[in-house]
């Protein structure tokens, strides 16, 4: 992704007011590593988040999410490897030097100083030092008219609720127009609704281009719904980076699937023959003619809840099973099945209703189904999303 | 699992009746004196509800005046047509599961569960049975010697709904927001298990979460909240097909119903949608009635692409088009500048979709459609013709 | 490979020079005199470890020791429990519990040759208000005279000064018990002390460790307080090892033996506060983490 620099950019609209220089960062992180003690908590990594772009960290609590962003931020120095801005090695230099922005999910502001002054801060310390900053008053007032929060600007942060303060300390982190901007879970104490509001804004404003995003995040809804890209983090390992979609629609391997798919992919256990794929108590599906070379033995077949279906159509295979539970979620009903395969859970579209231990036919398109080897590596998946996803990025 | 009831008029609570008000002003004048708002409500026996709104809404107050936690300042509440607004928690047979896990350190799981029956004078070979029983339901069987401070979230959470359930005596079991530190793929297996411990031991089960997910997978009939009222009470596809209230439309479903100014003419077949002129058929147009000025509800999922100058459909142009995996879903923009309005549309994880600026037709006006009237639903336009 | 900024250093200097001065000097001399004997300023013989297997052996300094230790554990058993109950009739918010607080951390604010002279006063049997009370109600207390009044008159100065200590440490720890647990605990029908034992005692672990190695340390030094109220008497009845070391060191000039006996008194209080200091540590990890209230992140 080849950018010009903001600064180039003002100066051709004429803007010349911040002359120090806002290209968005290029990260590189070089098998970064760290222990603490005896334990691990982040095995060697290799990331560079695509410069000007969101990059989200998806992973479950203590997959190494915070650890690595304070090595990003230059808060912790890492036990081994390199940490790299725009070429330069920076491992080491602490966080002072660095020009990172940060976002925590505890609404953290100076709590003595008013709204107005909470955003003025890093502007206040860079006119100090130098930095030509133009009008910080009538700036302070642009970020917080973009943020929704102007009528707040005289008040202290603890008259404000938590989503208004949250949008303080965003607002104090867009102040500083930092290359490098981290954003640790800053959703999560928020209320469902307030989360969704406060996330499409959140996406509207990253897509300046002004500066590199990372933001960590447990739900894997909200990694598809920021879009970007998203790196998969699980005990403190990197399993896969790529574009949003790539990494839901083709995850690598058992892992990335396991910690990337909300609801959980049904994933069962099977046996790959020539005749085709043997599942549990004698179910077996043909093997598709285009994959019979796949692979042999052992296997995990991957099937989304979405893709099991009520209604038959042409080449479908078949799942026969008693319900064991209706979850009715909004437009959606999540169907426990407890089949020959094991448990299976469906997302049905529409409200359907169903008496507990009533059976159920389940019917699946082959084509849709992800296959995993012996070793949880992806094998196969299925063709159409990945085709989908390259259209959508050419756009 | 068998449930027993001792025999006291309290512990078959067949209902819980609440016609109070909350505020924490001495003298409440306005509404907004009013923590709770003067309600009448009931919840009947075994029945899982839900208690659904944004942060102060009341609905955590609610919950605390059920338990016993807190009083209210006016009014009553009854178990089974018994006063117990002024009982404390202990003697009201409830139990209660908090946001935060609440375990006792220093004590095993099992002396953990033990806890509540131990405090009673319950003998000892029926804490034991009843424990096991518990744990067995929990899935807590393997950790039941360990030190409860260890463990994680989850199982914490299910050590303090296992000292709930462990007393026989309990009726209705309260909930505050407990899944909130719980990782979102464990959050999947323990709405099971409630779901579970609900259809096998008949409680009455309340629960109150700001997270519509959570209220419409758990609970047979929800009471939507805002600002001290109940806005709408009823199940899920209730709330889902027929708001009552624009809140409950746009707080309900993710993202939430889009709402367009509409205005209707006499004597026309059209409405204007956002300044849009839309022709509508005979059928939808009886719904709005004699009214002139309303707004238009219509849910994301209920929005599809339709032919251009379609019946029911409005241009838009499209702002962003998301994967979310299970499906897409597409922005666009009606109108111009400072009246303009987002519209939003759940679309099928295979459909082909515009780029990003062109021009889209949306279907608005359909049988899932909702007509609001200062803030109430005048009626929905039931299926006449497709 | 990481350029480390040096500047800091220089930054130090100063203080560094004023705890070598005021500290790390004395104490050199202190090990210096301990292995000289000094007969007089002019002349000195070195005497290697001689002073350190004499005061090892001093029948006096064995009976000190004990005192001391017997002082010790008694201001600990009554301080902690007495601290607690405070800290736990204390209100917590509003204008009373600033008030109380004020009140009760003052005796902590008095000099402490004051606090002597107060209960020297305090206790007399003519002028003080205990005294004569205790002599008019027909008991015979004679701090000066008998050296169990004499100990009780000195423990009761003790934990009238120090046990607001322990208090106001506890008072903080119990803030910052989240209500949940109270809540959870009315619900499972505990009793004020099965709240007591099972909820706030375990949140009270740090705080009281702090407490009671405070309280151990001080105890141990104690100097002033006893010396003004007692003199040591009587005869040795409250002689503690601080003052005997004084006795010895300013009033015999005995300096090679008292240096001797105060690095012995000093690696003493080192190794026993290592102790208590490792026991708790493992108490408190037999008891497992306990992650924040906001939930434990990646």
């Amino acid at each position: 992704m080849d950018r010009h620099s903001v600064e180039d950019a003002n100066v051709a609209t004429g803007d010349a007011e911040v002359t120090h220089g806002t290209a968005a960062m290029k990260l590189v992180l070089d098998h970064v590593a760290q222990r603490v003690g005896a334990e691990t908590h982040l095995y060697p990594i290799e990331l560079s988040p695509v410069p000007g772009a969101l990059t989200v960290l998806l992973g479950a609590t203590r997959s190494g999410k915070t650890s690595l962003m304070r090595i990003m931020a230059g808060l912790d120095a890492p036990t081994s490897g390199r940490v790299l801005v725009d070429n330069v090695d920076v491992t080491g230099r602490p966080v002072r030097e660095r020009n990172v922005a940060m976002v925590y999910q505890q609404f953290i502001n100076y709590p003595s100083l008013t709204v107005r002054d909470n955003i003025a801060s890093p502007l206040r310390r860079q006119r100090a030092a130098g930095a030509n900053v133009g009008d910080i008053d009538a700036r302070v007032n642009a970020i917080a008219t973009r943020l929704r929060i102007e009528p707040f600007l005289g008040r202290l942060p603890a008259e404000l609720s938590g989503g208004q303060q949250q949008r303080v300390a965003l607002a104090r982190a867009m102040a500083k127009r930092a290359p490098l901007m981290l954003l640790d879970e800053p959703l999560v104490n928020l209320d469902y609704k307030l989360r969704e509001e406060l996330r499409e804004e959140l996406t509207q404003l990253f897509a300046t281009g002004e500066s590199t995003i990372v933001y960590a995040t447990t739900d894997p809804t909200e990694a598809l719904l920021l879009g970007g890209y998203t790196a998969v983090l699980d005990r403190g390992e990197l399993l896969q980076y790529g574009p949003t979609p790539e990494v839901f629609h083709t995850p690598h391997s058992l892992r990335v699937a396991r910690a990337f798919s909300d609801p959980p992919m049904n994933l069962l256990a099977a046996k790959w023959t020539p005749a085709g794929v043997m599942l549990g108590d004698g179910v077996c599906w043909p093997v598709p003619h285009s994959l019979t070379h796949l692979a042999s033995g052992a296997c995990t077949i991957g099937v989304r809840a979405g893709a099991l279906r009520l209604t038959r159509r042409e080449g479908d295979e078949m799942l026969q099973g008693t319900v064991s539970l209706a979850d009715i979620a909004g437009s959606d009903t999540f169907v426990h099945v407890e089949s020959a395969v094991g448990t299976v859970v469906a997302q049905l579209p529409g409200v359907h209703l169903f008496a507990l231990g009533a059976p159920i036919t389940l019917f699946v398109d082959p084509m849709k189904l992800y296959v995993f080897g012996a070793d949880e590596k992806l094998l196969h998946a299925p063709s159409s999303h990945a085709a989908r996803a390259s259209i959508m990025q050419s756009h | 699992m068998p449930h027993v009831h001792p025999s006291c008029s309290l512990t078959d609570v067949a209902r819980i009746d609440l016609d109070l008000a909350h505020s924490y002003a001495a003298n409440p004048q306005r509404d907004t004196d009013y923590a709770l708002r003067p309600m009448k409500m009931s919840f009947e026996d075994g029945g899982a509800y839900a208690l659904l709104g944004p942060s102060g809404c009341g609905k955590t107050t609610m919950l605390n005046i059920i338990s016993g936690l807190l009083a209210p300042s006016q009014g009553t509440v009854r178990f089974n047509g018994v006063e117990v607004t002024l009982r404390s928690p202990q003697d009201r047979n409830i139990a209660q599961v908090f946001q935060f896990p609440v375990v006792y350190d220093t004590m095993t799981v099992a002396e953990n569960l033990a806890f509540p029956l131990r405090n009673r004078g319950v003998a000892s070979a029926r804490i034991a049975a009843r424990v096991g029983q518990i744990a067995e339901l929990l899935d807590l069987n393997p950790q039941l010697d360990r030190r409860a401070a260890g463990l994680s979230a989850d199982a914490k959470q299910r050590i303090s709904l296992g000292r709930g359930l462990v007393r026989e005596d309990v009726s209705a079991v309260l909930f505050d927001e407990p899944l909130t530190v719980i990782d979102p793929q464990l959050k999947w297996q323990l709405r099971r298990k409630l779901k579970q411990i609900h259809a096998e031991l008949k409680l009455t089960l309340i629960y109150v979460t700001h997270d519509q997910v959570e209220a419409l997978t758990f609970a047979d009939q929800i009471v939507v909240m805002m600002q001290g009222r109940a806005v709408q009470t009823g199940s899920a596809s209730e709330l889902y097909e027929r708001p009552a209230h624009p809140f409950v439309g746009y707080f309900i479903g993710s993202p939430g119903m889009n709402f367009l100014p509409a205005r209707a003419e006499a004597m026309s077949d059209a409405w204007t949608i956002a300044e849009q002129r839309v022709t509508v058929d005979e059928a939808m147009r009886s719904a709005s009635g004699s009214e002139q000025q309303f707004t238009l509800g219509v849910r994301p999922e209920y929005v599809a692409i339709a032919q251009p100058h379609a019946a029911g459909a409005i241009c838009a142009q499209v702002t962003q088009v998301q994967d979310i995996g299970t499906y897409l879903l597409l922005s666009a923009r009606v109108g111009e500048g400072e009246h303009s309005a987002i519209v939003r549309a759940r679309l099928h994880a295979e459909s082909t979709t515009p780029a990003i600026g062109e021009q889209v037709w949306l279907s608005v006006v359909n049988a899932q459609s909702c007509v609001y009237v200062d803030d109430r639903l005048t009626e929905r336009v039931e299926a006449a013709a497709r | 490979m990481k350029p480390v900024n040096q500047k800091a250093w220089w930054l130090i200097l100063p203080v560094v020079l004023c705890v070598a001065f005021s500290a790390v000097l004395p104490l050199m001399t202190v090990v210096n005199y301990s292995v000289q004997d000094i007969i007089s300023p002019e002349r000195r013989v070195f005497v290697g470890t001689e002073w350190f297997a004499a005061v090892l052996r001093d029948p006096d300094l064995h009976a000190a020791l004990l005192r001391q230790v017997i002082y010790s554990v008694c201001v600990l058993l009554v301080e902690v429990p007495l601290g607690i109950a405070l800290a736990l009739s204390m209100p917590a918010k509003g204008w009373r519990s600033s008030l109380v607080l004020v009140t009760v951390a003052m005796s902590l604010l008095i000099p402490w040759n004051v606090v002597g002279t107060i209960w020297q006063i305090f206790g007399r049997t003519d002028i003080g208000l205990l005294g004569a009370t205790l002599v008019k109600m027909g008991v015979d207390y004679n701090y000066a005279g008998h050296a169990g009044d004499a100990w009780a008159t000195v423990l009761l100065m003790d934990v009238w000064h120090w046990t607001p200590l322990v208090a106001l440490l506890c008072f903080a720890g119990l803030r910052a018990i989240p209500d949940a647990y109270y809540q959870a605990a009315r619900i499972d029908g505990a009793s004020k002390l099965a709240v007591f034992r099972f909820i706030q005692l375990p949140k009270l672990r740090d705080v009281l460790m702090i407490a009671v190695l405070l309280r151990f340390m001080d105890s141990f030094m104690i100097y002033t307080e006893p010396f003004v109220l007692t003199g040591g008497g009587p005869g040795n009845a409250t002689t503690f090892l601080s003052q005997y070391l004084t006795q010895k060191a300013v009033g015999q000039f005995d300096l090679g033996p008292a240096a001797a006996f105060s690095l012995i008194y000093f690696l003493l209080i080192l190794l026993l506060c290592f102790v208590l200091y490792q026991w708790m540590q493992r108490v408190g990890h037999e008891q497992g983490q306990d992650p924040m209230p906001d939930g434990a992140n990646g």
